[in-house]
């Protein structure tokens, strides 16, 4: 009986649907060992911290060029990740996961810690590039750290902003794209205001925001819910009204009512579409908040950025964007982890 | 009572023609049947011939332009959990898990509560309590529609309605199922109809057999099958009813299309 089954099971697999075993095979063999590395495994290993002692040369190598304190703090910087390095090429023999995430990252580390060096010898070494304009990485941390009480603030009040405005916004995307998605009606009424409304920029209404709201900070975070409340919409109502017509159907021939339809067939049939909608609209709110930020809320990263480029100090505007960078990418990442876990469903039958 | 009698009279169905929206072509005419409670009947016809249709209109999910339709004498006026349909393509909710598939029927209901202990019968019924959790895309087909068909049972339904249930599978699994079904069907006494395009399974299910013309689909002839169970696929009478059907059915003494070595 199970014999069959199995049988059955292989030759049932449809051009939809890979197989989970397969997807997760290819992804080991993906940072399996390299030939080279098999032959010289040490070398291999020693990539990263030489990479890193290379780029501490460098660096001391140009710091004359430099004021002291700065390059100092970035020696320090180095100086860590070197250590880092050579600690982490020790330890791997002993902790297989950190050996697996080193084999994978090594290419990826030394390729950055390179392009640090290059940036550190076209500005510190060569001074191939206008001041204040293109300070090098030394005078970007030790901005960073200078001004970190500023910058801790301005990223907390840029992550409120961004939250209240993106949370509001997705609520109020998934209430607008279930109604227009599900009810003739809505759709009817909904879609060419959806279609006409939407597409304008959430910027663009700035001017109007100005004036009817009260506070910057209020219509700052309406107009990240109205960015991101477009595409969730939009992508919403599309999940929705093409959830496939036999789920309903055979829901219905189980006895559901409406409410069962809606939220437990026809949202969960949608999630897919959602999430897209839910990422994109996290684009948008990026964008849109550190418009807001600069043109009219009086703190945040954004706001952070065009002051001190007011004050032509340009080491702080890389330290705002670096900073800037990761905060964004981090929540990104987040919401990449809440698809995972809500569309678990879906391993092995799509790429991610 | 476990299973319902269901009456048909003259149902008559159209549907608008797919390039001239303002005409409408037949698709059901005068379509009238009569099914005891607990009978097993097969319908069989031509592809178009309006029998996925004729489940529908009887699941409640479309409605009849001519006619009635009765369940225990009372007019079908909507889907019911009642009345169960099962699909040729399973139809699983691919974001449950198989339990979480099973207790569906419960939960549309909203009497999972309850009912929860069931949940675990009717995974042994159909034989998947070792795949509880696994999701539908890892399944085989068999095994999908082994699911499908304890998510529909589990409503303990009066009427059954399969629709080709288990046109999508190989031969080998597709008889083992047949088996399956009729097992569940004794225990249960549940009234089925049963479309199929397979004469064989037909002949081996059921208790009456009837036969649709080409669209509009009206019907042409109903077969009572008066073999034993179990019957036996290689006997004569078998075989006899076999020829007898296709003959019916245009097909039998037709070698024109067969290779001439």
């Amino acid at each position: 009986m199970l014999q069959g089954q199995k049988i059955s099971r292989q030759s049932q697999v449809t051009v939809g649907s890979v197989p989970s075993d397969q997807v997760r095979a290819e992804s080991t063999e993906r940072y399996a060992l390299s030939a080279q590395e098999k032959k010289h495994p040490t070398a291999a290993l020693l990539t990263v911290p030489v990479t890193a002692a290379l780029a501490l040369g460098i660096h001391l190598f140009v710091a004359k060029n430099e004021p002291p304190n700065e390059s100092r703090t970035y020696t320090i910087v180095l100086g860590s990740f070197f250590a880092g390095a050579i600690v982490a090429a020790v330890m791997q023999r002993w902790w297989p996961a950190l050996q697996t995430r080193m084999r994978r990252f090594r290419p990826l580390f030394t390729v950055g810690v390179l392009l640090l060096c290059v940036w550190e010898v076209i500005t510190s070494g060569f001074r191939m590039l206008p001041l204040p304009y293109f300070p090098s990485p030394a005078g970007v941390v030790q901005s960073m750290i200078n001004d970190r009480g500023l910058l801790f603030d301005s990223t907390w009040h840029s992550l409120v902003l961004l939250l209240s405005g993106y949370l509001l916004g997705v609520v109020a995307g998934l209430v607008t794209g279930v109604c227009i998605g599900w009810s003739g009606p809505a759709r009817y009424w909904g879609m060419p205001l959806l279609k006409v409304v939407g597409p304008i920029p959430a910027t663009a209404w700035i001017p109007l925001a100005m004036v009817i709201s009260p506070s910057a900070l209020i219509s700052a975070a309406g107009l990240i819910a109205l960015a991101v409340w477009f595409p969730v919409t939009m992508l919403t109502a599309s999940g929705i009204s093409n959830t496939r017509a036999s789920y309903l159907d055979v829901a219905r021939t189980l006895g559901a009512n409406a409410r069962y339809l809606v939220f437990r067939i026809a949202i969960p049939a949608a999630l897919p579409s959602i999430f897209v909608g839910l990422f994109m609209g996290l684009g948008a709110s990026f964008l849109t908040l550190v418009v807001a930020e600069s043109v009219g809320v009086k703190s945040g990263l954004g706001w952070y950025v065009s002051w001190a480029q007011g004050w032509a100090e340009y080491g702080k505007v890389y330290a705002a964007l670096v900073i800037m960078a990761c905060f964004f990418s981090t929540i990104m990442t987040l919401l990449f982890k809440l698809r995972d876990r809500v569309l678990v469903w879906q391993k092995g039958m799509i790429r991610w | 009572m476990v299973a319902s009698s269901l009456q048909l009279r003259d149902v008559g169905k159209s549907f608008p023609a797919p390039d001239q929206p303002l005409t409408r072509q037949p698709v059901l005419e005068t379509i009238s049947i009569s099914l005891e409670a607990g009978e097993l009947v097969s319908l069989v016809g031509p592809s178009g011939c309006g029998k996925s249709t004729l489940l529908r209109l009887i699941a409640g999910l479309d409605f009849p332009d001519s006619g009635e339709l009765l369940v225990d004498e009372e007019p079908i006026s909507g889907p019911s959990a009642e009345r169960g349909l099962v699909f040729q393509d399973p139809n699983l909710f691919p974001w449950l898990t198989v339990r979480r598939n099973i207790e569906a029927g419960l939960a549309a209901r909203g009497v999972l509560q309850q009912k929860r202990s069931e949940v675990k019968e009717f995974m042994r019924l159909v034989g998947l309590e070792a795949f509880a959790d696994a999701y539908p895309h890892h399944l085989s087909g068999g095994m999908a529609q082994r699911v499908a068909l304890a998510r529909a049972l589990i409503n303990h339904p009066k009427v059954l309605l399969l629709d080709e249930p288990l046109g999508a599978l190989d031969a080998f699994t597709r008889m083992r199922m047949q088996d399956e079904v009729l097992r569940l069907w004794q225990n249960r006494r549940t009234t089925m109809l049963l479309v199929t395009h397979d004469i064989d399974e037909a002949i081996y299910m059921s208790d009456r057999i009837i036969i649709l013309t080409q669209r509009p689909g009206t019907i042409e002839q109903i077969i009572p099958i008066a073999l034993d169970r179990p019957r036996d696929r290689s006997s004569s009478d078998f075989l006899s009813l076999r020829s007898e059907i296709l003959e019916l059915l245009h097909f039998a003494g037709n070698r024109t299309s067969e290779v001439t070595a």
